[in-house]
């Protein structure tokens, strides 16, 4: 009994930390078990996943986008927007002024690129706050498209962009579901597995740290800026690939979801860290809860109860674990 | 030893008097042995005494921040009980101003000077701006102090944020004392300008004029023979001169009161006598408060910079090292030559020129990561294949790093905030080692670190040195004669003196710190 206590420790450490790492996938298998076992004939249909999956793409890669900045300690507000004006670039450019659908998304991607261009130099030249900077630059391009969009919907996009985001499909899934599977693990390889994302980490984690131990501290935030804003603009072409129109806010309205799922996802997988596959699963766990819900008709305006619960409900038990840790650490 | 010197205001009755004073903080040592302190009615009484000397827990004694052991204190010849609970101190008419002030930079001097009413006031939610900006404007006046209350502080000039925080302190709104006070002035003069501190000395006597006390703490010779009237010295823990008339010691006296040995006139900075070749050669380095600094490293020595806090001894790694920007200077790094002006941590890391930093929480390690991402850090490129990393080379790395620095516990995975401070100051020097860095420049290496680990850090350092140089900035003297070849004492923001060999004491380098610039300009 009294040899064993740091050999017992140990197991149940692990143990600990694999609960908190793994209780969120669990909760989603269980919800998908209790909805098929409750709603056999819509629930568990290839139709009902195929839709779920991939109806959440682009929240999927705008909650990725975040991820980058979160990470080296931004936020980065302006994404929404930034994936708006991607979409209203490719579907006035395509529709109105009749370029090719792939030069016009090249243009939508050059466009929100150049978004993060501005964004990081206001904040690492002129040293503005993140949040301020790209508050104001969200408001600013939700102006920009209402003008260029002149408060209507665009529609009639190239049917080929359509085709490669939606109409083909992998294992009875659209293809846009599996551009963001392919996303992810770019994402998660990325950040863990090259010594630019470590480095994004250092600084998110410590400024300061990261400047004396001689990164270019600046240039990391500003490469990350640029890289959410390019990942906006993907969610923003993904946007009109699904619906074949580009609107005023069907992809600005995403920028709250897809900070939700960042910070949701980063209590899961890697808990206190913002990670791909962490974000992945609470995108599908919300999406799943969701569906599930409606099937059993409950009222719609559950979809915003659900996401606003699970968030905080995933934020403080992930906070209590880590405090409850903590103690026992300085008890031992 | 402890009988006061006859002195005019001593005949009304002292103002404060601590008698018989012992302190000490669990088993360790005593802090205090039997302290007596007698501050009489409208004098300016300096406490002097090195770094661990006691200075501050009799200071924290008056504040109420500890109790004692035994002792007593009196006020205005009547007995306080101690500890001083609450604002008992406030109630008591002591008052209190420390090195950094209290002040917030954002808010207007008004607005500061409020500080203590609003933290006070219970009930009245109508603030008066008006009339407390008259009442301030009038306590300005009587001090003669000319600044605008509604200037935003960090705009004022530091000797101006001193004064406000004294006359807060003293006359401020939140417990007022109709009587005299005594006023604690801990380092006051450490950030100030030279040509500024007359203004502060010139409140200190009117203060001492309209009947108050101020006890003046300081390191600094020149100022408290320039600003006091009498002078008490705590060495470890115990009075060794008490309220000895400022007029009637010398400097001299006052530095073998304080460092406790005789004290021999310091050597002039001449060629080193070390058998290493020059590794770095340092010229004309202006940043921070250092000024126009010299000097020269060779391989195989650990420097030792040091001298009062505010000198700039400090500044001179921090700027090595990029953390701060330099003014001007040049610096000759095995053989190539750098402007200074351009220097900044990406190049000094490049060049083999790395820092321990102080504020280990804060500037050297990144708390919640793990042990494995902290080290790597400087080194990632040297794990790659292809563009990946390899986490099992990166581990095993880790893990050597682990057993050489002996880091415990060993887990790699470990966030580095549940290491003690000794364990994670030893994988700081680790990370930083074992890139060869040509020049090691460490900043209070050993703060926070404890007794264990400082030997084991002690030796790091040194065998590091064998095939590199290393400058350790601290104030820790003792830390210094024990780790240090050569020492260089920075005063007023110049190196002024070099110790070497067997000069290279805790005696020696504290009196070389303590030496007036005076005393040294006709030695």
């Amino acid at each position: 009994m009294t040899e064993t206590p740091g050999a017992a420790a140990v197991p149940s450490k692990n143990l600990a930390r694999s609960a908190e790492r793994f209780a969120l996938p669990a909760i989603w298998v269980i919800l998908l078990v209790v909805f098929s076992v409750l709603r056999p004939d819509t629930f568990l249909t290839l139709a009902n996943f195929s839709a779920m999956f991939s109806s959440q793409t682009s929240l999927l890669v705008l909650a990725l986008a975040v991820t980058i900045p979160l990470t080296a300690g931004d936020f980065d507000l302006s994404v929404g927007s930034t994936a708006g004006l991607s979409a209203m670039t490719i579907a006035v450019l395509n529709v109105q002024y009749g370029v090719g659908i792939w030069w016009a998304v090249l243009a939508g991607l050059l466009v929100s690129v150049l978004v993060g261009v501005v964004n990081s130099a206001l904040t690492i030249l002129v040293g503005v706050d993140t949040l301020i900077v790209t508050l104001g630059m969200g408001t600013l391009l939700q102006g920009v498209i209402s003008w260029m969009g002149n408060f209507s919907v665009v529609t009639g996009v190239s049917k080929s962009l359509v085709n490669a985001v939606v109409r083909t499909r992998i294992l009875g899934i659209p293809i846009e579901f599996w551009y963001g599977l392919a996303l992810c693990a770019i994402m998660w390889y990325f950040m863990e597995l090259t010594p630019l994302g470590r480095r994004l980490l250092m600084v998110g984690q410590s400024r300061k740290v990261a400047q004396l131990s001689g990164l270019r501290v600046g240039a990391l935030r500003a490469g990350a800026l640029m890289s959410s804003a390019l990942l906006a603009g993907v969610a923003g072409a993904l946007v009109v690939g699904t619906t074949g129109s580009a609107d005023q806010t069907s992809a600005s309205q995403l920028l709250l979801p897809a900070f939700a799922a960042a910070f949701l996802g980063a209590t899961t997988i890697l808990p206190g860290r913002f990670n791909a596959i962490g974000v992945l699963v609470s995108v599908l766990f919300l999406v799943t809860g969701i569906t599930g819900l409606q099937q059993l008709g409950v009222p719609s305006f559950v979809q915003n109860l659900f996401y606003g619960a699970a968030l905080i409900a995933g934020v403080v038990l992930s906070h209590a674990v880590g405090i409850a840790r903590q103690k026992k650490k300085r008890s031992l | 030893m402890t009988s006061s010197h006859p002195s005019d205001p001593v005949q009304a009755g002292p103002l404060v008097q601590l008698v018989g004073i012992n302190k000490h903080f669990g088993a360790g040592p005593a802090v205090l042995d039997d302290v007596d302190l007698t501050i009489a009615p409208g004098e300016v009484h300096g406490l002097l005494g090195a770094n661990g000397s006691g200075k501050s827990t009799l200071i924290k004694i008056l504040s109420g921040v500890h109790g004692v052991d035994s002792g007593t204190l009196t006020v205005r010849g009547e007995p306080a009980q101690l500890p001083l609970l609450g604002d008992r101190a406030q109630a008591l008419g002591l008052r209190f101003v420390h090195q950094d002030l209290g002040l917030v930079g954002s808010l207007s001097a008004l607005e500061n000077y409020l500080i203590p009413l609003i933290s006070a006031s219970r009930g009245s939610l109508k603030m008066n701006w008006r009339a407390q900006q008259r009442r301030m404007q009038s306590v300005l006046d009587r001090y003669g102090l000319a600044f605008d209350p509604q200037t935003e502080v960090a705009l004022l000039r530091p000797v101006d944020r001193a004064l406000l925080a004294i006359v807060r302190a003293l006359d401020g709104p939140g417990t007022p004392f109709p009587g005299p006070r005594l006023v604690v002035l801990d380092e006051p003069t450490v950030f100030l300008p030279q040509v500024e501190i007359d203004k502060l000395f010139s409140l200190i006597r009117r203060i001492a004029a309209d009947g108050s006390s101020v006890l003046f703490v300081s390191h600094d010779l020149d100022e408290v023979r320039a600003v006091t009237d009498r002078i008490t010295v705590l060495r470890n823990g115990a009075v060794v001169l008490a309220c000895a008339r400022t007029a009637e010691i010398s400097s001299k006296q006052l530095i073998k009161a304080i460092v406790g040995a005789e004290l021999a006139s310091g050597s002039r900075i001449g060629p080193p006598t070390n058998v290493g070749h020059e590794l770095l050669r340092v010229s004309q380095l202006t940043a921070g408060a250092a000024r126009g600094v010299d000097f020269t490293a060779y391989t195989g020595e650990v420097i030792g910079l040091t001298g009062l806090s505010g000198d700039g001894y400090e500044d001179i790694v921090e700027a090595l090292a990029g953390a701060i920007r330099s003014r001007a200077g040049q610096i000759t790094l095995a053989g190539s030559v750098y402007e200074m002006r351009s220097w900044n941590p990406t190049v000094a890391v490049a060049q083999g020129v790395v820092l321990v930093p102080a504020d280990r929480l804060v500037n050297g390690i990144a708390p919640e990561l793990p042990l494995i991402d902290n080290v790597t850090l400087p080194q990632l490129n040297s794990f790659l294949a292809g563009p990946l990393l390899r986490r099992g080379a990166m581990r095993t790395y880790t893990q050597t790093l682990i057993d050489r620095y002996d880091i415990r516990p060993t887990d790699p995975d470990n966030p580095i905030a549940q290491l003690s401070g000794g364990n994670q100051q030893k994988a700081v020097l680790g990370k930083w080692i074992e890139t060869a860095p040509k020049i090691l420049l460490l900043h209070e290496p050993t703060q926070g670190v404890d007794v264990g680990a400082r030997q084991q850090i002690f030796r790091i350092i040194r065998e590091t040195a064998e095939h590199s140089s290393v400058l350790v900035a601290s104030s820790d003297h003792d830390q210094l004669a024990e780790l240090c070849d050569r020492v260089l004492i920075v005063r007023k923001g110049n190196i002024v003196a070099q110790l070497t060999n067997d000069e290279v004491t805790k005696s020696r380098i504290t009196a070389e710190c303590l030496q007036p610039s005076l005393d040294r300009a006709s030695p």
